[in-house]
């Protein structure tokens, strides 16, 4: 029983992780109305100039807010420079964008910082947290925590203030918006500018659990992905859930179903989801699209 | 589309020109033309370069089949990589295993995709958009996985993989492998462009792209919706499946990381970048994968996906609608320029 609670917090653990992007993804399609692919490779280059800040002998919550800002400026200028050009075209050229987006990050990446992994520090102390028989890992707790905190920040920034309301109906509906008096473009600008700052945080606090370098995104990105499907697109806590039982459906099948063990668990946690997926379209907490025929 | 049967000494008027160069013939001629240059490509090139060519055509192949799913038919697929590795697994196993020709284990390869796509496709029903790529994309995650998984490993050979030998030119024509190889896949190819284009031409043609645009009404006008989505799921496999047999005979190898996630993300950038919902756009697309990672490699090796990556943001913003469709938009004002440069006295209302 004991070892089964510890799986399951360790599950938990990396589920943590997956939630939060996947939090992320759901909060950057409410201010932009895409998927963005290059979420995870725009966050992974925004936690190498913050591990360049901090080599460079800047304290850690300065390094970590100056970050911030540059992130959300290169959010906003990707937006103005490229994005806006193909806004009219269909889905997939889009997304082809958006690959092409993420290859240049990742390639970039490589060629300034090399492909060694780096370690970034965690500004969390180093003591495991004890309760009862379980340990948890001070860093998990802190980095759970920090994102959380910024996502709710932005829950409320999107729920309550116009600004927000702004950006949500520029997104959604973007004739109507400049019809009355919304500046679209400028709010499309600002929302890929809040999906790098959330992205950035999300790296700063992934990397020091899965260490820093080029490819550490590619990964999580696909789980946050499954994790924010699995909840539906639509719903935040949803997302929040999904990422959460992915990680502790992927510890546990991978360590209690034996013919499965370390090679098979990811294809377990991705076959549980589309077998939810059949029976639930739109994900387990999602609106069900109603079209007009 | 308006398909004229005059020979080109009829034609008077501006207006049947301009329905002569919209219609059949410049295009068979066209083909024609490719075509010829195609097959003598082997006598003026190396051996190396006709291996780039026939991959080239075998991605073509496998871009038909998926440009049928999402190009005509608008369902989703970034799992196509794991129908390519089935192809690719069946014929590489057959031939390691049982010793069977070549030429058959394609066939068989073919039609274990057919029911696999099939048996996928009907589960994909229910599921739309973005949930259907999520699906199809745990299919190509778990492919290499399944690959080496070592229950299997008697029969995939695990993370090693399997050789197989390169088959030699039959009935004792004065070919070498390479250039046999090459003029197979071309006639394969060609094959498939014309079952392709037959398919989406005629009736199952009009119900998938009436699927496409709108299922609802698609399905109020009879067409049988769920068969037809199924249908073509499996007949896509198969393309997909015949072009990784295809791939694993010319590369005499397959192993699980040949086919990760990348691949699949591959042929939806070719299927975009060739044009989507075009069948010629397939081969377009075919040697954007095959060459632009070479082409992008030669211009810089410290960051050779950033020039990639440059490559295909600048395609997607000048050609929104793929090389097709470019050149669709290029030939269409051709015509129109030369109607408005005679066609003045035959239109008296334009002064």
């Amino acid at each position: 029983m004991e070892s089964f609670l510890q799986q399951v917090v360790s599950g938990l653990a990396t589920g943590g992780i997956y939630a939060a992007l996947a939090l992320a993804l759901v909060m950057i399609y409410h201010s932009t109305n895409h998927l963005n692919f290059a979420q995870g490779e725009m966050a992974m280059f925004s936690t190498y100039i913050s591990w360049s800040l901090i080599n460079a002998g800047v304290p850690y919550w300065i390094a970590f807010f100056a970050t911030l800002v540059i992130a959300f400026a290169g959010g906003v200028v990707i937006e103005r420079l490229i994005i806006r050009w193909v806004e009219d075209a269909p889905v997939l050229t889009v997304v082809i964008v958006f690959i092409g987006l993420l290859m240049i990050f990742n390639s970039v990446a490589g060629w300034i910082y090399s492909y060694d992994i780096k370690v970034f520090p965690s500004p969390f102390p180093d003591q495991p947290i004890q309760i009862g028989t379980l340990y948890l890992g001070p860093h998990d707790v802190g980095a759970i925590a920090v994102t959380l905190i910024v996502l709710a920040i932005l829950f409320l920034f999107f729920r309550y203030t116009s600004l927000g309301l702004a950006m949500r109906a520029a997104a959604e509906n973007p004739e109507s918006s400049r019809l009355v008096g919304i500046r679209v473009g400028r709010m499309l600008g600002m929302g890929w500018g809040l999906a790098a700052l959330i992205g950035a945080v999300a790296g700063m606090m992934v990397a020091p659990i899965v260490f820093l370098d080029p490819n550490m995104m590619a990964g999580i990105l696909i789980y946050a992905f499954a994790g924010a499907m699995f909840g539906g697109i639509s719903s935040p806590g949803g997302a929040v859930f999904g990422g959460f039982f992915l990680g502790v459906t992927e510890n546990l099948a991978g360590s209690y179903i034996p013919f499965i063990g370390n090679e098979l668990k990811l294809s377990v946690a991705l076959v549980i989801i589309v077998v939810v997926l059949l029976v639930r379209p739109s994900g387990i907490f999602g609106k069900v699209t109603v079209s007009r025929v | 589309m308006v398909t004229s049967t005059v020979t080109p000494k009829t034609i008077k008027s501006p207006a049947a020109r301009t329905a002569w160069l919209n219609g059949r013939y410049p295009r068979v001629a066209a083909m024609a033309v490719v075509l010829v240059v195609a097959a003598s490509l082997p006598l003026v090139m190396s051996d190396y370069r006709l291996f780039q060519f026939t991959l080239a055509y075998i991605y073509a192949i496998a871009l038909l089949g998926l440009n049928l799913l999402i190009g005509y038919n608008g369902q989703f697929s970034l799992g196509h990589g794991a129908f390519f590795a089935i192809g690719a697994y069946t014929t590489a196993i057959m031939i390691d295993r049982w010793d069977i020709g070549y030429g058959w284990t394609i066939i068989a390869a073919g039609a274990i995709c057919l029911v696999v796509g099939f048996l996928f496709g009907i589960p994909a029903l229910r599921i739309e958009g973005m949930y259907l790529a999520l699906a199809t994309l745990a299919l190509a995650l778990a492919t290499p996985q399944f690959l080496k998984y070592h229950l299997f490993e008697g029969w995939t050979g695990g993370v090693q993989g399997i050789v197989i030998d390169k088959p030699e030119a039959p009935f004792g024509l004065p070919l070498n492998p390479d250039q046999w190889l090459y003029f197979f896949t071309l006639a394969i190819l060609l094959l498939a462009f014309v079952l392709g284009w037959n398919l989406v031409r005629g009736r199952t043609g009009r119900a998938l792209v009436a699927i496409r645009d709108h299922r609802i009404a698609a399905q109020s006008m009879g067409i049988n919706t769920a068969l037809y989505k199924s249908l073509i799921f499996g007949v896509s496999a198969l393309y997909t499946g015949v072009a990784g047999a295809l791939s694993a005979i010319v590369i005499q190898f397959v192993a699980p990381d040949s086919f990760t996630l990348f691949l699949s993300i591959f042929f939806v950038v070719g299927i975009v970048v060739g044009g989507l919902g075009s069948i010629t756009g397939a081969i377009y697309g075919g040697f954007f994968i095959q060459f632009v990672p070479n082409i992008a490699d030669a211009i810089s090796q410290a960051a050779p996906w950033a020039i990639y990556g440059i490559f295909l943001i600048v395609f997607m913003l000048v050609m929104p609608l793929g090389i097709a469709g470019f050149l669709a938009i290029l030939w269409h004002r051709l015509i129109m320029g030369r109607l408005a440069s005679d066609g003045n006295e035959g239109h008296p209302t334009e002064t």
